[in-house]
């Protein structure tokens, strides 16, 4: 498994792999083919950040360049799943949910319910979620708490082009709705990725480091913010437990709690808004099952309640840092019984 | 001059168990300062992400100091310890410790080694191998078990290659080669391992078989003698009726960590051996398309209902060979008393305090045993 590749190559590889294995595999959205006005080129653009460059030229007519109208395309893209397609639609950004949000919370995620179980709604929502691009308060946004919240919706936030791959796969093989979610300071990241097919099940979390001392529960680019924190903390022979959740929804608490009961203590990291957030939820869940096994109280590492701001500099000092979750561990450390 | 006088100080260091391998961390040092050693034996516990095993010592003598601590983690070649005969002085051992400076594996020394996987291309399957060593002669050639790969060897082939060139191929199906069967049936298996030989250009080989592996192995030696020189079953299968189908299901079942960790712990006495890092390797492979409906295929056509469809170690007399057999007495996938049904004349090894994958659990005893056994062969000259 020598081979390196990002994580943008894994999402093109991902598609191009499930696209040529399943012909109702299906890609939409804006500008993921050329693009109007672009070159003349099969395949000049491949997306507002060239994720999907290279797919029209293989595939040809099965990705297909949609109007500015999220409302129009996760509707066909819904619809087409729901008559046999197993449609991947790209939305470009999270933030711009909320103009097709009836078409995903009200439609594809009731559909299997309200149809007694007959309905199947195998749609792919592909979007970039994240702060640290420089792309302001309406680009920038961690929305997975909005749809971890409906029953019906699946979530996927991975953190390593591996689990990218893998759980994309796995969205696409999946029978319901599916957000998965890119973050897109994680594009450019490496790591070793088989060549091979091969998909990851939905609700095993990672655990990305084992200690003993405290555990970390996160997902997606907090997950590298708190090997950060690991790794100093290691320095202070303090060895944390990372798990990084992988699918929001479903939630493997299981491993969650096994965590907790070893090592009595939980920092939960996200770069979501801390009100009703994953690390919220979380937090409750721990309370709720473990309360027994600890040791101190619960930490939360989250960006502050505001819109994300524009500022560079104060977009940096939003996001939450290693600095701050190897802070949060030694408070758990420091105020704890023994 | 006797070992105890001679004025040669030895260091003890971090050794680098397969080529992944960055760093270790000490868990307890299994002899006292001051205590004298022999060739080969124990002194400490070290532990990687995959495995713990036991540092031996690389040369007679006193172990005058203990550099690394219980719980250290330090890096591949730094120093643990100091081996010395009496006749070596404190000051002179303190001088050493305080000089020695840990070597660092540079960017240029990783290139031009040898990769440490190459694939070919054997009947249309893409096949990974791993190669060590520069010895001439005859090599040995590695053959994994049911769901495993090369790595099975990772605590054996760089011993092993100190004596022979080795070669370790992940079967069709396995590990990174291609997921498909060259045929069903241990003949098959074979037949492939004979066809990957002639396209690597070896002509003869040792053969190292673990559990399947090792019926592959008998099997090849009977087919195809002239490429055999000799035959090692470690926890071998094909010798007897009995395996615990329970096991191989279970294998092929398991999607989770959870699940599939319960079953790796039945490979070893300790079960604590296995490592987060073990099963997710092993999860990656399971994960590929297509492996959960081969391995199931396969464990349908060997294992069937508990009993090994074929055993062709029990005609293993017939081919001539000299033949080695390793077990661990606490296997629990394949008993050990298999190894009673051994051809005459063979040298029969049953290894306390290790399970199934015995290879990994007593590293250094069964590499002492491999290495022997291949010496031996090779004094007569044969060519």
């Amino acid at each position: 498994m020598a081979r390196k590749i990002s994580m943008k190559q894994a999402i093109n590889e991902a598609l191009d792999q499930e696209m040529t294995r399943d012909p109702t595999v299906i890609c939409m959205g804006e500008d993921i083919v050329g693009g109007a006005g672009g070159d003349g080129e099969m395949d000049s653009w491949g997306g507002v950040l060239g994720v999907t460059k290279g797919l029209y030229a293989k595939h040809g007519d099965r990705l297909m360049d949609t109007p500015l109208s999220e409302s129009a395309y996760i509707g066909a893209a819904v619809g087409a799943a729901a008559c046999g397609m197993r449609p991947v639609a790209e939305l470009m950004f999270i933030d711009f949910m909320g103009v097709c949000f009836d078409q995903i919370y009200n439609q594809a995620a009731k559909f299997r319910y309200m149809f007694g179980g007959k309905a199947e709604t195998p749609v792919v929502i592909r979007t970039m979620v994240g702060a640290g691009f420089r792309a302001a308060a309406q680009h920038s946004q961690m929305l997975t708490p909005l749809f971890t919240h409906i029953p019906g919706l699946k979530v996927v936030c991975p953190s390593t082009p591996y689990d990218t791959k893998g759980l994309l796969i796995q969205s696409i093989r999946d029978n319901d709705p599916v957000i998965f979610c890119e973050h897109k300071n994680l594009y450019g990241f490496e790591g070793e990725v088989p060549e091979a097919s091969y998909a990851i099940p939905f609700g095993e979390a990672n655990v990305v480091r084992e200690g003993r001392h405290c555990s970390i529960v996160t997902y997606g680019l907090m997950v590298h913010r708190a090997l950060e924190a690991a790794a100093a903390l290691a320095k202070e022979d303090v060895e944390v437990e990372i798990i990084d959740l992988r699918t929001l929804s479903p939630l493997d608490l299981d491993t969650v709690l096994d965590s907790v009961t070893k090592t009595g203590r939980l920092v939960c990291v996200d770069e979501a808004s801390p009100r009703c957030s994953i690390a919220a939820d979380i937090s409750a869940q721990v309370v709720m099952r473990a309360f027994g096994a600890l040791k101190a109280g619960i930490e939360m590492v989250t960006p502050p309640h505001v819109p994300v701001p524009f500022s560079p500099p104060l977009e940096d000092l939003y996001i939450p840092s290693g600095a701050q979750v190897a802070d949060a561990v030694r408070k758990t450390l420091r105020e704890g019984k023994l | 001059m006797d070992e105890s006088t001679r004025a040669v100080i030895t260091p003890i260091v971090m050794p680098k168990w397969g080529l992944s391998m960055k760093e270790g961390t000490v868990m307890a040092w299994l002899v006292e300062e001051g205590a004298d050693i022999s060739v080969g034996a124990p002194i400490l516990e070290v532990e990687t992400d995959k495995i713990a095993n036991a540092v031996e010592a690389p040369d007679p003598g006193i172990l005058r100091r203990k550099v690394a601590q219980d719980g250290e983690t330090l890096p591949v070649k730094a120093l643990l310890g100091v081996m010395a005969g009496a006749g070596v002085s404190d000051a002179d051992i303190d001088a050493y410790v305080a000089a020695y400076v840990t070597p660092v594996e540079s960017e240029g020394e990783e290139a031009e080694a040898a990769p440490a996987y190459q694939f070919a291309e054997v009947d249309g399957l893409r096949i990974r191998y791993a190669r060590r060593g520069t010895a001439t002669g005859v090599p040995v050639l590695f053959l994994h078990g049911f769901g495993g790969d090369l790595d099975n060897w990772l605590f054996n082939l760089d011993a092993v290659s100190e004596q022979a060139q080795v070669i370790a191929l992940d079967l069709p199906g396995h590990g990174q080669s291609t997921v498909r069967l060259p045929g069903a049936g241990i003949g098959a298996l074979a037949g492939f391992v004979a066809r990957f030989m002639e396209v690597l250009g070896i002509e003869r080989a040792h053969l190292v078989g673990h559990s399947m592996g090792a019926a592959i192995a008998a099997q090849l030696a009977l087919d195809d003698p002239q490429r055999v020189a000799s035959v090692a079953l470690i926890a071998a299968a094909g010798l007897g009726p009995e395996i615990d189908a329970g096991y191989t299901e279970d294998f092929v079942a398991a999607s989770s960590r959870r699940e599939l960790k319960r079953v790796l712990e039945q490979l070893f006495a300790n079960p604590e051996l296995v490592s987060r890092q073990m099963v997710d390797d092993v999860l990656k492979y399971k994960r590929l398309d297509g492996v959960t409906e081969l391995l199931r295929a396969l464990g349908r056509t060997l294992f069937s209902g508990g009993q090994q469809a074929e055993q062709p170690g029990l005609r293993l007399g017939q081919a001539g060979k000299p033949v080695l057999v390793i077990w661990g007495r606490e296997d629990r996938i394949i008993p050990a008393h298999h190894a009673g049904a051994a051809p005459p004349g063979a040298t029969v090894e049953v290894l306390d305090g290790a399970g199934h994958l015995v290879q990994m659990e007593r590293a250094n005893d069964v590499n002492r045993l491999l290495k022997q056994h291949v010496a031996q062969i090779a004094d007569p000259g044969i060519g």
